[in-house]
């Protein structure tokens, strides 16, 4: 069953230079226990993606169309207030980039904990405290880092704090923007790890996943769209992007990741020429197009639509690679 | 080429409670001409630190560096200092710090030339430029004229390589030199390197907490845990068969492309 369905979700800046078209006619739908990863470069949308899915939006970001639904209920459709009071928290959390920085340094966790509860619903501090405590001991955090004040804890520890906070209420999905980027190798396991646990002891259904490494999708990820310009471009099981990418950028994006394996050194590194298009102006037909070296005369007019490309697989592009 | 012999750095911290930190500590290893090394590490490990003192930026506590078999403290005067920096330059990881907002990044290549001998008169200083700029494959019209923030973080990277075509120097110290550099174009970044150990034989040192960087470009590999080098060795051999227990958990933790992990 469909635990989320965006359809043409766009939402553009307005600044002074102009209109910044950062999520431009996305359409993704996402399942009940599933991982979905979302990955792109800098400056691709995928974060404005994220805070839009939610429909925390506020200026210069504007939503512009596009239907959110979320079990029979339409986001876009519902006041700010009432999903603020009804939505966040308790059925879609968002844990934002650089959430490490967002705890405040003169509050211990457990007031962090109980503000952020009593904003969503009315509990006695004592009852929130005795969840958080319960929650912790689920999770394998130690009981006394609620105690403990942000500068007292790691940065691992920090944002192992912040997911098991914005989980606290049970919310079906979880929508994670870089959550690991500033943390070493090994921080990062398990901060990934305590993800995978959350859904698999089905605190939270799903999650959606937003990041600029693909090597983490391979790890967590069952499904992983690309996103290039504001557009997702491909879409498809993890294992079957990663290994049989179609379209042109996909497969250059993942022909420039390097890791330690004897495989990159087989196949070699490229890089894509030119750089990300300004989303203040994109380029006609397809955004893809200066930079694609597979490019026909159709790319500069028309821009592709996403469509489904084989079962589960979906695909923007005039000139795809074929299989094999 | 170059040889570092127990170097350590030993920072004081703490105006009431005064701590010390070793940063490196006790850290040796031989360059030799053409190599392409990796330090790898994670922040706090002491890697930049070592960098910083290898570039002469900061004196050591103990211990000395010897590049071409003469210690780089015991410089007589400005003239052998600016030698010493012809032949070793670094490149460091945020590609806005070398650029001064206020002025264009032509300044960053031209002030490249007082590190020269003897200067070259302005019109050979124009082709010098435009050369070392086609040479990393920027096109000098669209870099020369223009102020930092109106170049990607690529182009930028790629003016810090330039100055390096400008100077042929015969050690690059490369800090984190394309974390901040877009995915795409990160290979073509990489590649500069490669192209500069070719054709001059310039020797380079990754300074990276990227695994895949440093399997990928070096032929030895360097682990800093703690200031201290805990595993050395041949990249193959070392990432396959890892000795030291920290090494161990690094290949262990790093999330790979084409295989996953078992225990999470």
């Amino acid at each position: 069953m469909s635990l989320l369905s965006a359809e043409n979700l766009t939402a553009y800046y307005y600044a002074s230079s102009g209109v910044v078209k950062a999520v431009d006619g996305v359409s993704l739908s996402l399942d009940d226990d599933e991982i979905l990863g979302i990955a792109g470069e800098s400056g691709c949308g995928k974060s404005t993606f994220a805070n839009a899915l939610m429909m925390n939006i506020h200026p210069p970001l504007r939503f512009v169309d596009g239907k959110i639904i979320v079990g029979d209920r339409d986001l876009t459709d519902m006041k700010k207030k009432e999903i603020r009071s009804s939505i966040w928290g308790l059925v879609i959390s968002l844990i934002p980039q650089s959430a490490l920085n967002a705890l405040m340094p003169t509050k211990r966790t457990k007031d962090l904990i109980t503000d952020v509860v009593k904003y969503h619903q009315k509990l006695k501090n004592e009852k929130i405290i005795g969840m958080a405590e319960k929650r912790f001991e689920e999770l394998g955090l130690p009981a006394d880092v609620l105690d403990m004040y942000p500068h007292e804890l790691s940065g691992g520890m920090r944002q192992r704090v912040v997911i098991a906070t914005s989980t606290l209420l049970n919310p079906k999905l979880l929508i994670a923007d870089e959550p690991t980027s500033a943390l070493d190798v090994s921080t990062q396991k398990q901060v990934l790890g305590m993800m995978v646990d959350l859904k698999r002891k089905d605190i939270i259904k799903s999650v959606i996943f937003i990041t600029h490494d693909i090597a983490i999708l391979r790890q967590i990820a069952d499904r992983t769209a690309i996103m290039y310009a504001g557009k997702i471009i491909e879409s498809g099981t993890t294992d079957n992007i990663i290994d049989n990418p179609l379209h042109p950028y996909t497969r250059g994006l993942i022909r420039a990741v390097i890791t330690p394996e004897a495989e990159v050194k087989k196949r070699g590194i490229s890089h894509i020429p030119g750089r990300p298009p300004d989303l203040l102006n994109p380029p006609a037909g397809c955004r893809f197009h200066p930079r694609c070296d597979r490019s026909i005369a159709i790319c500069k007019q028309l821009e592709p639509d996403l469509i489904e490309n084989e079962k589960g697989h979906l695909l923007a592009c005039h000139n795809p690679y074929v299989h094999g | 080429m170059l040889s570092v012999r127990n170097l350590t750095k030993i920072f004081t911290v703490g105006f009431f409670q005064r701590r010390t930190i070793n940063a490196v500590d006790n850290v040796s290893f031989d360059l030799g001409k053409r190599e392409m090394i990796s330090l790898v590490g994670e922040s706090g490990s002491g890697k930049t630190t070592t960098a910083r003192m290898i570039l002469r930026f900061i004196h050591q506590t103990s211990g000395k560096i010897l590049f071409e078999g003469k210690n780089i403290w015991d410089f007589r005067d400005i003239e052998e200092c600016k030698n010493y920096w012809r032949q070793v330059q670094g490149i460091f990881q945020d590609p806005y710090a070398p650029f001064n907002p206020m002025y264009k990044v032509d300044r960053v290549l031209y002030q490249v030339f007082n590190l020269y001998n003897d200067e070259p008169d302005s019109e050979q200083k124009d082709k010098i430029v435009e050369e070392s700029l086609v040479a990393v494959g920027l096109r000098p019209k669209d870099i020369l004229g223009k102020y930092s923030h109106q170049l990607s973080g690529g182009q930028r990277q790629r003016i810090m390589v330039a100055r390096c075509y400008m100077l042929r120097p015969k050690l690059i110290l490369a800090d984190e030199p394309v974390s901040m550099v877009d995915a795409s174009t990160r290979a073509s970044v990489i590649r500069l390197f490669a192209d500069l150990n070719e054709k001059y034989d310039t020797s380079v040192i990754f300074i990276t907490h990227d695994l895949g960087l440093a399997y990928y470009t070096s032929g030895r590999i360097l682990i800093m845990y703690k200031g201290r080098i805990v595993e050395e060795g041949e990249t193959e051999s070392m990432l396959e068969h890892p000795e030291h227990p920290y090494t161990k958990r690094l290949m262990k933790d790093v999330p790979l492309l084409y295989s996953k992990w078992r225990d999470i």
